[in-house]
């Protein structure tokens, strides 16, 4: 009888574990999804981005209030968790704090006590973090995209992390045992007092219920994250090693287009040519419709989005009232990915064309709003690329559609008949030499 | 007068300049513009730079087509101008738009295209830095200036730094807005908006971006752009300043602080 908590808990962890690897590996089918791109060159500068940017948050304190912040979440989060390593070997052992003899007293009481501060420092910043999405107005947790679903998550994720940083601190305050080792309990001797009057009985109920909740806590958090903007936490690693090296005014020249105008381009080339054997028959699309259009990176960077809005924030076309939002676009792109996974799931393992694409989540308007300007990717803490997504679905409209803006067509004839956005000829191209004023 | 020699004259007397100058479609034709590319001719002239146009041998770089979706222009474009300047053995290119500086730089390499491309203003500062250009008896009569950033050289590219050294140097003061540099805000323009209406919205960038650079009351908004010298001087109009501020690219300040 007295092995049923341990058998218990393994259950738990294992259900825990099963279900978020398995979502793990619909992330990871979901995202392959996308085109390939090779994103391998330079290993050392992407570690060393990877380093910088999501481990070293360098990006993040570019806005130093809701940075500072973060930084604390982010290292209370890396540091406590060394705490569930000895929670999980409790739990199957059905041993308690089993560290505390293999550290020493005073090792142990010096980390669980840093625990505790950080504990309390996340306490205060992920409140102050709930104080901003939900009582100051700040333009940037108010766009029209975060309203329903992103909003609820947003909080909940505030809330999961609050219940969790108490429980752990309760769950010290009603150790006895480990309140009278006087060392470690740097909080949570600030608390225990308030369970002084209680019988041993039920400050030790109060203490394993606590202990409970905060290690299954933790497990429904890890699957949360599979269906919350929280994927970051883990994403933003590999986001920022794959992300573009390049300097981000160079767009990528598509190699199909490039075929043809070399063949255009060739005189000795016969236009009627059948493919060569072997040569890939399907003609591709250009530009993106679908998800599956897009690249594996950009769709890797849809669910590493956690909707900070520091994109949209910067975003000339947003701030001047235009539909644009790149948050959005890159919430649609994994809204869109998400219902073709299911879609996918639903027919067994075979997509079955329902009608729809990225389209009927972002509208022509929102794709012509941008100035490509950059500033979205610059400031994204993650290196998120929402210009790409934006560029290829223009492609898209342009070369499959022909459905630019009038103006854009005009340039555009202006461009192949005379070689000028504007209707000028060719032979005027000197004229400005002799216009002295 | 200025000199404009052309590469195919000189290629007719079996001469190779050192550097051809990228006039681009804006500074060909745009009024404004042009007043830039003549600007850039009397710095080159002055310091005696071994150069070319191209003139009606160029062709639209194809950035404008490319950034509203139309790839395949884009490099047709491309490679009927690679196929020039390849023929011309050029090897070194100088340009006063970023956008086809941008797509030179970047987006003609993989089609055959290999050059060490500069914007003007980078050029201008290696001049400066070789000696071949002196800004010691630079004066300007502006004494506040503030630089807006061309979004193809800035977060693009990087360079922020080679059109900031050049407004120093010409003994003015540079007041930077509260959004520069890699925070800078657009001017509109870019990404093929300069030849269309702006989508519905409260108000349009370039007034905005205005707003900004008349927040540190210069005398002069520099830039280093032909389509941001357009927003810049409509938005300078929209907030009836023409008066008393006035747009302009670096090549000009220099052109009028050495009295060129």
């Amino acid at each position: 009888m007295q092995w049923i908590p341990n058998i218990l808990f393994a259950i738990i962890l294992f259900v825990g574990i099963y279900f978020f690897a398995k979502n793990v590996r619909k992330l990871i089918r979901n995202i392959k999804l996308g085109k390939e791109v090779d994103r391998s060159d330079n290993p050392s500068e992407r570690w060393t981005n990877m380093a910088r940017i999501a481990l070293g948050q360098s990006k993040m304190v570019r806005r130093p209030v809701s940075g500072v912040l973060h930084i604390v979440v982010y290292l209370g989060f890396i540091i406590i968790n060394i705490e569930v390593l000895e929670i999980i070997l409790d739990g199957l052992l059905g041993t308690h704090r089993v560290f505390l003899p293999v550290l020493g007293q005073s090792v142990y009481g010096f980390l669980i006590g840093t625990f505790e501060v950080l504990a309390l420092l996340v306490l205060v910043s992920v409140t102050v973090f709930w104080i901003r999405r939900n009582v100051m107005h700040i333009k940037r947790f108010l766009g029209k995209e975060m309203k329903g679903w992103p909003k609820n998550d947003g909080n909940n994720i505030l809330y999961f992390e609050m219940v969790l940083m108490s429980l752990f601190l309760l769950m010290n305050a009603t150790d006895d045992h480990f309140q009278h080792l006087a060392t470690g309990n740097t909080i949570s001797q600030y608390i225990a007092p308030f369970f002084e009057n209680l019988s041993f009985g039920v400050v030790h109920a109060i203490e394993r219920t606590a202990w409970w909740i905060h290690i299954v806590g933790i497990l429904v958090f890890l699957n949360y994250l599979y269906y919350s903007k929280h994927l970051h936490i883990l994403l933003a690693f590999p986001n920022t090693f794959f992300a573009n090296l390049k300097p981000k005014g160079a767009f990528k020249n598509d190699p199909n287009v490039t075929k043809e105008v070399m063949m255009m381009m060739d005189p000795n080339a016969d236009p009627y040519a059948a493919p060569a054997e072997g040569e890939d028959e399907v003609v591709a699309t250009f530009g993106a419709k679908d998800v599956t259009d897009l690249s594996w990176v950009n769709l890797m960077n849809a669910y590493t989005c956690t909707e900070c809005g520091r994109c949209t924030s910067n975003c000339p076309a947003n701030l001047t009232g235009k539909e644009l939002s790149p948050r959005k676009i890159m919430m649609d792109t994994r809204d869109r990915l998400e219902e073709v996974g299911k879609n996918i799931d639903a027919n067994n393992g075979v997509f079955q064309d329902d009608g729809k694409n990225l389209f009927d989540y972002i509208s022509k308007e929102e794709i012509w709003a941008c100035t490509s300007c950059n500033a979205c990717v610059e400031t994204c803490p993650v290196n998120i690329d929402p210009l790409e997504i934006i560029m290829d679905m223009r492609r898209y409209l342009v070369m499959e559609e022909s459905s630019a803006p009038t103006e854009l067509n005009n340039m555009m004839q202006n461009v192949e008949n005379n070689g000028a956005p504007w209707p000028y000829s060719q032979m005027d191209r000197l004229n400005w030499v002799d216009e002295e004023q | 007068m200025i000199r404009v020699p052309i590469m195919a004259d000189l290629f007719a007397e079996g001469k190779e300049p050192e550097i051809l100058f990228w006039v681009g479609s804006a500074g060909s034709f745009d009024d404004r513009a042009k007043k830039i590319t003549r600007a850039f001719v009397k710095i080159l002239n002055k310091a005696n730079v071994n150069f070319a146009v191209l003139g009606t041998e160029e062709s639209s770089s194809g950035d404008a087509a490319k950034r509203a979706g139309n790839e395949f222009l884009f490099q047709m474009q491309a490679v009927t101008n690679i196929e020039v300047m390849n023929a011309y053995n050029v090897k070194k290119i100088v340009t006063a738009c970023p956008h086809s500086f941008n797509t030179l730089k970047n987006e003609y390499p993989n089609l055959g295209g290999n050059y060490e491309v500069l914007h003007h203003t980078q050029f201008i500062q290696q001049l400066v830095d070789e000696g071949k250009l002196d800004l010691k008896d630079a004066q300007l009569s502006a004494d506040r200036i503030t630089f807006h950033d061309p979004c193809y050289l800035g977060r693009a590219n990087d360079e922020y730094n080679a059109p900031r050294n050049l407004i120093k140097s010409l003994g003015a003061s540079l007041v930077e807005m509260k959004r520069t540099k890699k925070n800078s805000l657009c001017c509109g323009a870019g990404g093929s908006q300069m030849f269309k209406e702006p989508e519905k919205g409260t108000m349009d960038v370039n007034d905005l971006r205005t707003q900004d650079a008349l927040e540190t009351q210069p005398n002069v908004i520099a830039t280093g752009c032909p389509f941001c010298n357009t927003m810049m001087t409509d938005g300078v109009k929209n907030a009836n300043k023409e008066e008393t501020v006035q747009v302009k690219d670096v090549a000009e300040l220099i052109v009028e602080a050495l009295n060129l």
